[in-house]
């Protein structure tokens, strides 16, 4: 019996039966339509997130003090602790080959006050590498001078949110604000640059870095950003500054070297679970839907044994019967699916106009794995009703007795 | 043509054994026109299945065209059927669904023929038939005449060599019945065996050859030679 027969009898027999082809369509279009909005929705998360990171700046490598992880040893104060990173820990690692610009970093809150207004914020202390380590413009006035970075000159730097919240609709430039019990001439307002990684520039104060050191009467550094030269000097970087800081901290290796990359891994990673998680959970609706398919099959066998005798009277195969019933149960599967992913590409497509973070468009595997599962199920479920329906004994089934 | 040898066939009802076919020696010719006549349970419809290959005897032998056919698996059976064997039901077995040209259509669909050899068979058939105009109607469309008609057309399109026909007037009203009987016999000129079960003694006598069967054995086998329909 040609394919296209088969077909044509299993597509006959389910136009037959439209509100049960309709129903049973739905159950699994429902099923698949969940599983593809899932994972759009992981896809986007971890989009995201590679956004988030993107922001920061490429080829950047970021020191922290401390390590968190366990070292052998006695403990304090007759073993090691944590030394600080300080400004000179920073600049030595301009000795590495691989690194292109070096920008210590100081952060902690403060009082920022102009007038009578006042503000709690967060203080940020740099130099003037950071504008192009970090990728970020000047919405008007200058950035932090470049100079030597142990030098305090009173300027700051104001975020769009701050600044305005400090000074309203009047000029800032060459104001003077209160930051703790100093104060800062105003010199410029850097570009809204967005949120990356929970620091927002928007509603921050930029000092000099040895400024911000001596409001919080600390040499410790909050990190050190590290530039590399290019992507492949990354892990030379990495190794460089390594190298360096556990020479001049007496051999001893107390602070975390980080890349952009493994932040992006971990994130990565825990987002993929997540996904395949959510997508695990909505993949039990497909198995109701399966088992609703083989339950309709089922009835159907059962209503059409005077059929399947008569197309056995007439010369066909066990298998051939088989097949035209397991055509149905797929073509009932394969035609939710279709619909599924119709209704979720529809979904994903909509739904962005209202959430920024969410990104057009169900990512192709999704649509791919749905249609595999959705085939699977739709055989898996339909081979016991098939295998009823080409066992059937003809004279009984003729008879509907069977 | 056909040649049963000791043929038995009993069902296991409940803790009972039925003894539905005893020892049925039978030769039917090519070309054939015989009725099978007999009470309710005297075997009638048994021996029609297992002539058609869709009942397999308990014991004995089946020839078929001088090949033992009692062993055959169920592929080779239905491949059997598919070639030389063409069924009518007393109660027409259209599938309610397809047309009256889709429902001839079946046996060489089931073969595998190309839908453009198909088409042209189908309408042949259809004319032959006198059921053209009838061709896209549902069977619940179609009189009772019509519809055994369509279902004697589907029976014989793939050119079977035997016709089996269990109480093929049964549902329909006399008129109807004739007509419907006329059509099987222009079959028998056309040269193909045909195997009538029919309660029906008027029927029955329509025949070359009765057989009257009763518990399971043929009791009586008559033959008119000049018998003229």
């Amino acid at each position: 019996m040609r394919l296209a027969d088969q077909l044509g009898l299993a597509c006959g027999s389910l136009l037959a039966n439209r509100l049960r082809t309709a129903l049973i369509l739905l159950a699994m279009a429902t099923g698949i339509a969940g599983v593809v909005l899932l994972t759009w929705l992981g896809a986007c998360a971890r989009n995201y997130v590679a956004d988030q990171f993107s922001g920061l700046g490429s080829n950047l490598v970021i020191v922290l003090p401390g390590r968190n992880e366990t070292t052998g040893g006695a403990p304090p104060p007759l073993g090691e602790s944590a030394r600080d990173l300080t400004i000179d820990d920073a600049y030595s690692l301009e000795r590495s080959s691989a690194v292109k610009a070096v920008v210590p970093v100081v952060a902690g809150g403060a009082l920022v006050a102009f007038g009578n207004r006042e503000r709690e914020a967060t203080v940020m202390g740099t130099t003037a590498m950071f504008l192009p380590v970090r990728r970020i413009e000047m919405a008007w006035g200058s950035f932090l001078p470049s100079g030597d970075p142990r030098s305090a000159p009173a300027v700051c730097v104001l975020g769009r949110t701050l600044r305005e919240e400090l000074f309203g609709s009047k000029p800032a430039l060459g104001e003077w604000v209160r930051v703790g019990d100093r104060r800062y001439r105003v010199i410029g307002q850097v570009a809204s640059a967005g949120r990356s990684l929970g620091t927002d520039l928007d509603e921050m104060v930029v000092l000099p870095v040895a400024a911000a050191q001596a409001l919080f009467d600390t040499p410790a550094l909050f990190r050190v950003l590290v530039e590399a030269r290019s992507n492949e000097a990354i892990p030379r970087a990495v190794a460089d500054t390594e190298r360096i800081l556990r020479e001049r901290h007496e051999g001893e290796l107390d602070v975390t070297v980080i890349t952009q990359q493994s932040i992006l891994d971990t994130f990565d990673g825990i987002l993929r679970a997540l996904t395949l998680a959510v997508a695990g959970i909505a993949a039990i609706s497909l198995v109701v839907a399966g088992i609703l398919i083989m339950n309709v099959m089922v009835i159907s066998v059962a209503q059409r044994h005077v059929e399947v005798g008569l197309l056995k009277s007439m010369g066909a195969t066990p298998s051939v019967i088989a097949r035209v019933f397991l055509w149905e149960s797929v073509l009932l599967s394969l035609g939710g699916a279709l619909a599924g992913i119709a209704l979720g590409e529809l979904a994903s497509r909509i739904a962005p106009s209202f959430v920024d973070a969410l990104q057009p468009g169900t990512p192709p595997w999704s649509v791919g794995a749905a249609l595999g599962v959705s085939l699977l199920t739709g055989i898996g479920f339909g081979v016991e009703p098939a295998r009823r329906a080409a066992s059937l004994d003809p004279v009984l089934a003729l008879q509907r007795r069977a | 043509m056909i040649e049963l040898a000791q043929v038995c066939r009993t069902f296991a009802v409940g803790t009972q054994l039925v003894r539905a076919l005893q020892d049925v020696d039978l030769r039917i010719g090519r070309g054939e026109y015989l009725s099978l006549m007999g009470p309710s349970g005297s075997g009638k419809s048994t021996l029609l299945h297992v002539l058609g290959l869709l009942d397999r005897p308990t014991s004995g032998r089946y020839l078929l065209d001088g090949k033992d056919v009692t062993e055959l698996g169920e592929v080779e059976a239905a491949a059997v059927r598919r070639q030389h064997i063409g069924f009518v039901f007393q109660s027409f077995h259209l599938v309610p669904r397809l047309t009256a040209a889709r429902n001839i259509e079946l046996p060489l669909v089931l073969a595998g023929m190309p839908p453009a050899e198909r088409r042209e068979r189908v309408a042949q058939q259809l004319g032959a038939f006198g059921l053209t105009d009838r061709a896209h109607h549902l069977p619940d469309q179609l009189s009772g005449g019509q519809r055994q008609r369509c279902a004697i057309a589907r029976a014989t399109i793939a050119r079977p060599s035997l016709i089996l026909a269990d109480e093929p007037t049964g549902n329909l009203d006399r008129a109807t019945g004739m007509d419907v009987v006329r059509v099987l016999e222009q079959l028998h000129h056309e040269g193909v065996a045909l195997v009538v079960v029919t309660h029906d003694a008027e029927l029955g006598r329509r025949a070359h050859r009765q057989l009257r069967m009763e518990d399971g054995r043929i009791v009586a086998d008559t033959v008119h030679a000049a018998h003229v329909p």
